[in-house]
Order: C-alpha cells, then sequence, then structure tokens
C-alpha cells in the first residue's frame, strides 16, 4: 500500500521522517547553521504535514497495520481512529511551530552539542507520534519510554549544572513511577488472555474490581506524566531547566499524550466506566487546578511560573474527563460528548498558548539571560515582536473572549452546569461546586498571567542591562507567528473544531455535540438549551465600537499628545525599584492561600543599615510526602547494604539460595 | 429578528452610553444628601468627561503603544457588554452571540487590560493599583459567575435576557436561593465598581486606593475614556443586578414599541431606587483595610456558592 492512499501509513512515514532528520543531524553535530537552518525547519515542515495527514478525513475509516518490527512473534500494531487523529493534529501543528522558534533558538556552546540535540528532539516528537498511533501494549510502552528517555536527554542538555542534573534526576524518576503503574494497567486490562494487543484488551471482559484496578492505575501512571497532584513535583523543577523550545514540548505537547492515555485506556480499552471512577479524575483535578494555578501566582522565575499554569491545565483537563465519566457512566451520552469536547479542545488550545507562552520565555532568556521575574521589566519596548506576541498567548490563556482559552472554558463551565441532572444523590449537589473551583481557577490565571505579562514586558526595565535586549530573528519570529495564530483562529471558529472534534467523541462515548445545525459563526451545542457564543461577531462588535470610539475621539476633538516624564509625586526621581516586585504581585495570594504554603520569611528589622528582605515559599506536599518517601527509601537500602558484600562468591551464593528457593517453590 | 429587537438593541446601548454617568452623578449627589453635604449637580461626570475631551493628552515617555490602547478596549468591552444586558428589552438580536459566561469574559477583559495599562509605566502606585484590581477581581469575576448560575440553574438558559425573560414569567415566585445570591451580587457590584467598603471613589488616599491608582497616569481624552468606562460599568452591574432580581418592568420578547416605551421610564425608576440604595449602603458602611478586603469578597463568594446549594438543595 503506498502512503498516498493510506494515511497511517503515510503518518508512519512522517514519524519516520522525524527519526532520519534527527539522525542527519549527527552528520554534523557541531553545524549551527546545517542544523538550525536546514534540520530544524525541516522537522516543522513534517510536523504541518502530520497535522494535515491526520485532520484531514476525521471521519475516515479506522485504519490498522502490523508492522513487521518488533520481537520475534510480537510484531507492533498501530492503528489510526479519531482519537489518534486528534492527538497527531495537536502534536503536528503545535510542533511545526515550536520547531520553527527553536531553528533560531538552538546556538554552540550552550550544553549539549546542536547536532546531538536535533537527534534527541527529533526522536522526542517521533516517539510522541508513535505514543499516539501504537495498538498494543509493547508498542505503546516502547515508544513511552522512548519519549520518557529522549526528553530527558533534553531536559539534561546543559548537564553542567548540578540543579539541571537534580531537576532530570526526578523528572526521570517520576516518569518511571508512573510508566511502572502504566504497565501493571495493561497486564489487568489483558484479562487473563495474554494477548496484549489492545484489540485483545477491548474484548477481554474484566470483573468491576479488576477493572476499577486498571482504571486506577493507568490514572496513576498518566498522572504522574501529567503532573497531577501530589505527582507534579518533577513539572516545576524540569521545565525551567529544560531549553525553552523543549519546555514549550513538553508542557505544551508531552503532558498531552498522557490526557491520550488516560482517555484511551478508559474510554477504549475499558469500554465501559463505572460512573464513580469519574469522581476521582474530577476531585484530584480541581484540586490540581486550585493548586497549580495558586503556587503559578507566587512564582518568581518566568518558567517556573508556567510550569505551575501547566499544573493548573491539566488539573481543568482531568476535571473536564471525571465529568466525562460520570455523564457517560449515568447514560448521559450527549453531555459526555459536550465535557469531553471541552477536554479535547482544551487540550489543543493548551498546546498552542502555553507553547507560545514558553517560546516567549525562551526569546526573553535569549536576548536577557535572565528567568528571574524581579530583574527584567520594560521589555515591550526593546521587543515587540516577542512581547505583542507573547501577549496574544497571555490573553488567550487567562481565559478573555474572543480567544481560544475561553471556549474551552465555556464548554467546561456549560457542562457542568448540567451536572446536577446526574442521578446519583449527593453527587449532584456537589459537582456543581467544581464550577465554583473552575471559575475561581480561571480568574486566577487571569492574575497570574497580568503578573507575568506586567512583570516582564511592561514597566521600567528593572537592570540597566535590558536596554540592550535584542528581539526575536525571522525563523523565531515565525515560530511565535504561527502560534498566535493557532491562538485566534481555534477561539474564532470553534464550531469547526468541535465539529471535527466530535468524531472522537463518537468514537469514545457513542455521541457528539450538536454543530451542524448551526450556521459557522454560531458556537450552540446544545440545542434544547439556549447557550450561545459566537467570537466572530463578538469580536466584530468589539472592534467596531473600538474603531468607532477611535475615529470620532481623533476626528471631532483632534487634541494632540504630549509626551513627558510620569508623574513623581513630587518626590525624587522615579526609579525602576519603586515598581512592584513578582514578590509583591504574589503577596495578597501569599496573603489569601497561607495554608497552602510552606513559607520561610526574612522580614528587615526598621534599623537594619542594610535590610533584607527574603521569601522562600516552598510546597507543602514536598516536604510531608517526598521527604519522608525518599527518606523510607534510603533507609530501606541502608538496612540492605549488607547484602552488597563485592565479592563473587557471596553473589553467587545469592544466585544459588534464589535458584534453589524458586525450584522449591515450583517442585 | 423584527425591527423592534433591531430598536430594542439600539435603544439600549445608546440608553447606556448617555445615561451612564447621570447614573454615577444621581448617586453622588444621594450620597452627599445623605451626608448633609451639598449635592453637586447631577450633570457633573458629563462635564467632566467632556472637560477631558477638549485637553491636549499628556502621556509618559515611557509608554507603550498598549497604554493608548487600553482605554479604547475596556471601553468597548464595556459598551459590548451594555449590549447583552437587558435593561429595557429582551428580544435583542445580540443575546446569541454572548451569554452570561461571555459577558463575564467581556468584564474580565476591561479588567486585565486596565491593569496591564496599569503597569505600563512601571510607576509604585500604578502597579499596585493593578495588583489590587486583580486581587478584587479574581474572587469577584467568580462569585459574579455562581450568580448567574444560580439565575441560569433556575431558568435553565446561560443567555441572560432569556433568564430574565423567564424568571420574569414566575411572577413574584420566591427563591430562597436567590436570596443569598443578591446579598453576594451586592457586595460583588460594590466591589468591583471600586465603591465603599472596598475602595473610596471620592479620594486619591494613596495608600488605600484602588481604581484610581491605576488611572493616575491618564489624561485628557484617554482618562475621559476611562472614567466613562467606569460609569459604563457601573451602570451595567446594576442592569445586570435588575436583570436578575428585578425583571420586571422591561420589554418582553417581541413584545412591541409600546412595551419598549414603558420600559424606559421603568428603567429610570430602577436605577433612581438602585443609586439610592448605593450610596445609602456606602454613606452607613466604612471603608476597609485592603488587607481585609479579600475578606470581604470571599464572603461574596461564599454567598453565591451557598445560593448554589440552597438551589440544589430546595430545587428553588
Amino acid at each position: 500500500m503506498s502512503p498516498l492512499d493510506s494515511p497511517l501509513a503515510a503518518c508512519l512515514a512522517l514519524l519516520a521522517g522525524w527519526a532520519v532528520v534527527g539522525a542527519a543531524g549527527l552528520l554534523r553535530p557541531a553545524n549551527v547553521v546545517f542544523v538550525g537552518r536546514v534540520l530544524f525547519p525541516l522537522g516543522a515542515l513534517i510536523g504541518a504535514v502530520l497535522a494535515v495527514v491526520a485532520g484531514m478525513g476525521f471521519d475516515a475509516p479506522v485504519e490498522r497495520i502490523t508492522l513487521m518490527i518488533g520481537l520475534p512473534d510480537l510484531p507492533m500494531h498501530v492503528r489510526l481512529d479519531p482519537l489518534s487523529r486528534v492527538f497527531l493534529v495537536l502534536l503536528g501543528s503545535a510542533s511545526a511551530g515550536v520547531s520553527l522558534f527553536a531553528s533560531g533558538y538552538f546556538r554552540k556552546g550552550e550544553g549539549t552539542a546542536p547536532g546531538v540535540m536535533g537527534l534527541q528532539y527529533h526522536l522526542f516528537l517521533a516517539s510522541m507520534g508513535f505514543v499516539l498511533l501504537a495498538d498494543d501494549a509493547y508498542a505503546f510502552m516502547v515508544a513511552w519510554e522512548t519519549m520518557a528517555l529522549s526528553s530527558y536527554f533534553l531536559v539534561t542538555s546543559q548537564h553542567g549544572i548540578p540543579e539541571i542534573r537534580s531537576a532530570g534526576f526526578l523528572y526521570l524518576l517520576m516518569a518511571h513511577v508512573g510508566a511502572i503503574a502504566i504497565l501493571l494497567s495493561f497486564g489487568i486490562l489483558q484479562g487473563g488472555t495474554w494477548h496484549f494487543t489492545f484489540d485483545a484488551m477491548r474484548a477481554a471482559e474484566l470483573s468491576p474490581a479488576w477493572a476499577s484496578a486498571a482504571f486506577l492505575l493507568a490514572l496513576f501512571g498518566f498522572g504522574a506524566k501529567a503532573g497531577i497532584v501530589p505527582l507534579h513535583v518533577w513539572l516545576p523543577e524540569a521545565h525551567p531547566a529544560a531549553p525553552s523550545p523543549v519546555s514549550a514540548l513538553m508542557s505544551g505537547v508531552m503532558l498531552k499524550t498522557a490526557i491520550y492515555g488516560v482517555l484511551r485506556v478508559t474510554f477504549d480499552l475499558l469500554g465501559d466506566p463505572e460512573w464513580w471512577w469519574g469522581l476521582v479524575p474530577l476531585t484530584l483535578g480541581l484540586a490540581t487546578a486550585l493548586f497549580g494555578v495558586v503556587f503559578a501566582a507566587v512564582q518568581t522565575d518566568m518558567k517556573r511560573l508556567l510550569a505551575y499554569s501547566s499544573v493548573e491545565n491539566v488539573g481543568v483537563l482531568f476535571t473536564g474527563i471525571g465529568l466525562a465519566i460520570v455523564f457517560h457512566g449515568a447514560g448521559m451520552d450527549v453531555l459526555a460528548s459536550l465535557a469531553l469536547v471541552a477536554v479535547l479542545y482544551h487540550a489543543l488550545n493548551h498546546a498552542f498558548m502555553k507553547s507560545l507562552l514558553f517560546l516567549g520565555t525562551g526569546a526573553v532568556l535569549h536576548a536577557t539571560g535572565e528567568r528571574n521575574l524581579g530583574r527584567l521589566g520594560g521589555l515591550i519596548h526593546r521587543m515587540p515582536w516577542a512581547g505583542w506576541l507573547t501577549l496574544v498567548g497571555v490573553l488567550a490563556i487567562a481565559g478573555l473572549p474572543p480567544l481560544n482559552g475561553f471556549v474551552s472554558e465555556w464548554l467546561l463551565l456549560q457542562s457542568l452546569l448540567f451536572s446536577h441532572e446526574v442521578p446519583h444523590p449527593f453527587v449532584n449537589m456537589l459537582l456543581p461546586l467544581g464550577a465554583a473551583m473552575v471559575a475561581l481557577a480561571a480568574a486566577l490565571a487571569g492574575y497570574v498571567m497580568v503578573k507575568f505579562f506586567g512583570v516582564i514586558f511592561l514597566g521600567q526595565p528593572r537592570e540597566a542591562t535590558l536596554r540592550h535586549a535584542h528581539d526575536v530573528d525571522g525563523l523565531e519570529k515565525a515560530g511565535l507567528v504561527w502560534l498566535a495564530v493557532g491562538c485566534v483562529l481555534l477561539g474564532l471558529l470553534p464550531t469547526q473544531v468541535i465539529g471535527a472534534l466530535s468524531h472522537a467523541t463518537t468514537q469514545l462515548v457513542g455521541a457528539a455535540p450538536d454543530t451542524a445545525s448551526n450556521p459557522w459563526w454560531l458556537l450552540a451545542p446544545l440545542p434544547d438549551r439556549a447557550a450561545s457564543y459566537s467570537p466572530t461577531i463578538l469580536l466584530a462588535v468589539i472592534i467596531a465600537v473600538v474603531g468607532a470610539t477611535f475615529l470620532v475621539v481623533r476626528f471631532v476633538y483632534r487634541r494632540p499628545v504630549r509626551r513627558a516624564p510620569a508623574w513623581d509625586c513630587g518626590f525624587a526621581r522615579l526609579d525602576p525599584r519603586m515598581q512592584d516586585t513578582a514578590e509583591g504581585f504574589g503577596q495578597p495570594i501569599r496573603h489569601i492561600f497561607n495554608g497552602f504554603f510552606a513559607m520561610e520569611r526574612e522580614l528587615p528589622l526598621p534599623l537594619d543599615a542594610a535590610p533584607r528582605y527574603r521569601v522562600v515559599v516552598g510546597d507543602r506536599i514536598w516536604r510531608a510526602l517526598y521527604l519522608p518517601l525518599g527518606g523510607l527509601v534510603q533507609r530501606a537500602a541502608d538496612s540492605l547494604a549488607w547484602m552488597q558484600q563485592g565479592r563473587i562468591s557471596a553473589y553467587l551464593t545469592y544466585s544459588f539460595i534464589t535458584l534453589v528457593v524458586l525450584l522449591a517453590v515450583m517442585l | 429578528v423584527s425591527a423592534t429587537a433591531w430598536l430594542t438593541q439600539f435603544l439600549e446601548v445608546i440608553a447606556a452610553l448617555a445615561l451612564a454617568p447621570l447614573f454615577l452623578g444621581w448617586v453622588n449627589a444621594c450620597r452627599a444628601r445623605l451626608q448633609s453635604r451639598h449635592a453637586p449637580s447631577l450633570l457633573l461626570p458629563y462635564h467632566g468627561i467632556r472637560k477631558l475631551f477638549h485637553k491636549d493628552a499628556v502621556i509618559a515617555t515611557n509608554a507603550s503603544p498598549l497604554f493608548r490602547l487600553a482605554p479604547y478596549v475596556v471601553f468597548g468591552a464595556m459598551v459590548a457588554a451594555a449590549a447583552v444586558i437587558p435593561s429595557m428589552g429582551t428580544g435583542l438580536p445580540f443575546r446569541t452571540a454572548a451569554d452570561a459566561i461571555v459577558l463575564v469574559g467581556m468584564l474580565a477583559i476591561a479588567r486585565v487590560f486596565m491593569s496591564l495599562a496599569a503597569m505600563d509605566i512601571g510607576t509604585a502606585f500604578g502597579t499596585l493599583g493593578a495588583r489590587r484590581e486583580m486581587m478584587v477581581g479574581f474572587l469577584a469575576e467568580p462569585a459574579l459567575l455562581m450568580i448567574i448560575f444560580v439565575a441560569s440553574l433556575i431558568s435553565a438558559t446561560t443567555a441572560l435576557p432569556l433568564i430574565s425573560e423567564r424568571l420574569a414569567a414566575q411572577a413574584l415566585a420566591l427563591y430562597p436561593s436567590l436570596a443569598f445570591t443578591a446579598v453576594a451580587f451586592t457586595m460583588v457590584l460594590l466591589a468591583e465598581n471600586a465603591r465603599i467598603p472596598v475602595d473610596n471613589p471620592a479620594t486619591h488616599l494613596e495608600l488605600t486606593m484602588i481604581h484610581e491608582a491605576m488611572l493616575l497616569e491618564y489624561s485628557a481624552r484617554h482618562l475621559a475614556l476611562m472614567e466613562w468606562a467606569a460609569a459604563l460599568k457601573l451602570f451595567n452591574y446594576a442592569c445586570i443586578g435588575f436583570a436578575l432580581f428585578v425583571p420586571w418592568g422591561v420589554s418582553i420578547g417581541d413584545a412591541g414599541v409600546v412595551a419598549l416605551a414603558v420600559s424606559i421610564p421603568a428603567l429610570v425608576l430602577k436605577l433612581a431606587v438602585a443609586g439610592l440604595w448605593l450610596a445609602l449602603i456606602e454613606t452607613v458602611s466604612a471603608k476597609l483595610r485592603v488587607f481585609r478586603a479579600p475578606e470581604f469578597m470571599a464572603t461574596a463568594f461564599m454567598f453565591a456558592v451557598l445560593g448554589l446549594l440552597v438551589h440544589l438543595l430546595l430545587g428553588a
């Protein structure tokens, strides 16, 4: 079969293309121009083509191929269905923007050689694609682990720095704890048939207890990758450590493979989820959303701030998944499809918004060498392109209409509004309160984003060196524009996007929100409920009002504009240090959500000659859960240390005893 | 969509633009009377806006284009918001384009742009004001959303004109949940419009101001737009309150020109009472310390959530 008439073969060919592009980097690993100007744009092109191939024909029949690679008697199966298509489009389109940006980003002398970096980067992309196509546990786990390992090497590309090494270690550890849980989940899902293809798992009959166990294990495993509380600890360490395009891919795309995994296992492999399963991701998701956004608000490192914001968005996604499970389990499939559409839409949105923001921080980092918000400011003057394009991402992720973040928030709130119709007492009263949590998290996200943008790009430069910051150049600019345009289009054309996503919801829950009966500009997914939204009209009205106001003010009053220094209250000259800092902007949040934080504060006394203010905001979960756990592992290892003799005879004795015990057991 | 509907839509936006400064003037006049002061002219806000439009604008040397764009966006968002609030009639053509969640989103656009503009110059007061405005906003916004959700659960829609229409149709049915949300709404209205007890619109007392701190760098036409937008915001909030809690007197659906004509005096009457009520609250309460403001908004949020719970428990 030629790749032209088989989209699945075309997708595989494109993934192989990524691998080849990556391998080509080894030809001239130190050559920045070759890697940057040739290979990365090629990778971006492959991504765009992948998005088109996967995005054309959501309604095409499910296609499967058995590959001739793998272990003997254990070939790899791949399959292309609407759910994979949605996530392949996400992967291809978001990574195209990131790769474009990356072509101008990686430079010589920053850790790993560019060519090697290119190999890791493209293997990372290809493995994510293969995760989405895999149709048996073996292929899935191989792709999943390749994804974890390649991203580990990308995170630790500046391995000379000890913090980055330990961040990488934490990431690898969490990735593997998660992978073990996923593996165990697949072990249950095969249901005694010992066939590990997904088809066998779909056919397997599981008792409710085993099915629940498989679901919870999958939730744990994929939750660790997505960064759900309390498994989020690696995210704020690994994201700042990685180079910005890698952070963008990890946050924007890799986290979504975990969402894909949860959806695949719950709705496809398990088939009929019990309704109460949904309460687990729902509760965890709400807690994660609030936790993430509150922590994001007090961060002073711009990439940590974005990492915590990703934790928040993962929480929102899990909330939607939980809601969909509850609805589906209660037989309310149209509402389940609405919640699922909100999840898929938000995943797509977040891929664009968060990649855009991470790339924006990358541009700032390159121009200034600073990640600390306390040393930035006023960059919109020196970096107008980076500034204004980042503003698009900021407004989108703050959930403002008519951009894309608002659409998925709207869909999620709409589906939460129906949650009181669930036929389970108590639960139907508690679920709508989730809307309050989602609304609070969304409003806090606005707070976080005003802080993020205001402190970096607005105000006066807090350091003299910032006056020499340079704006992004051609390819970097193209990458940012690509993602910003994506944010705008996803915001303005919800009906078309939902029309495409509805094929995936039909596959998963057997229903879809109604989009066909509406005109192209109107989003009204529930015909019996007068709830509608039209971003195009809204934008047109706002533009019309703003334009008319501008013209009236301009031509009726015709007053000139004069520039003068800012008012200094009649005291001394205005100083950049008089501006609010990132710590200051986080103060109300530290005050209001005091219980969330483990805070250490050093306050100066009024008489101090050299006053010093220091505040460290720590994570209680890290101290309460991970440090004791780490200590326990350490003590267990210490108590077993006597076994490590360093003599070959001792180890042979161990093997002998093991064999004897095994024989005794088997016989 | 009939011609009456378009007429309603047009009249509503014009009424909002025209009456908003008058409403502000009325609140100020009532407050002065209640505090035994000589009341300023009702038309003072108009004079203020007109005066500002006729001045030369002065802009800080390090202002970015965002600073000049923000007043237009804030004003535009407020006008667009006015277009979906059924202050005179519920048969608005714009209502399909924007439901109540979008309305909250439009108010958020104004808040975010105002805060960003306040941070643009990099003065101490501007950033302080921006921080406080966002602090008020992140609690007030979900509270407002919850208030709207209670009403939309009762009326099975999220389109504000339809909510209003369905609530009005139920004559004088009493909803305990709406009582809670009415308290929450009053608190949100006070907080979001920079009124006492959260902020004091009458002073520039530096350490406590929120809204005025964000506008310090604005002058002339930009300030005029910001002031007008603030008046529109108060007007919009008042009309959201009418739509949810006193939905009577508006022209329902396609009721024709007569109903529309009746709705104008009804609106003016409601505004007059609301202004008096607002002035009374402001007169009898004292300004809170900024530290205490989050508690005030958190209480509003809790009241709104309580309203939701009451609705779900009692089904009313």
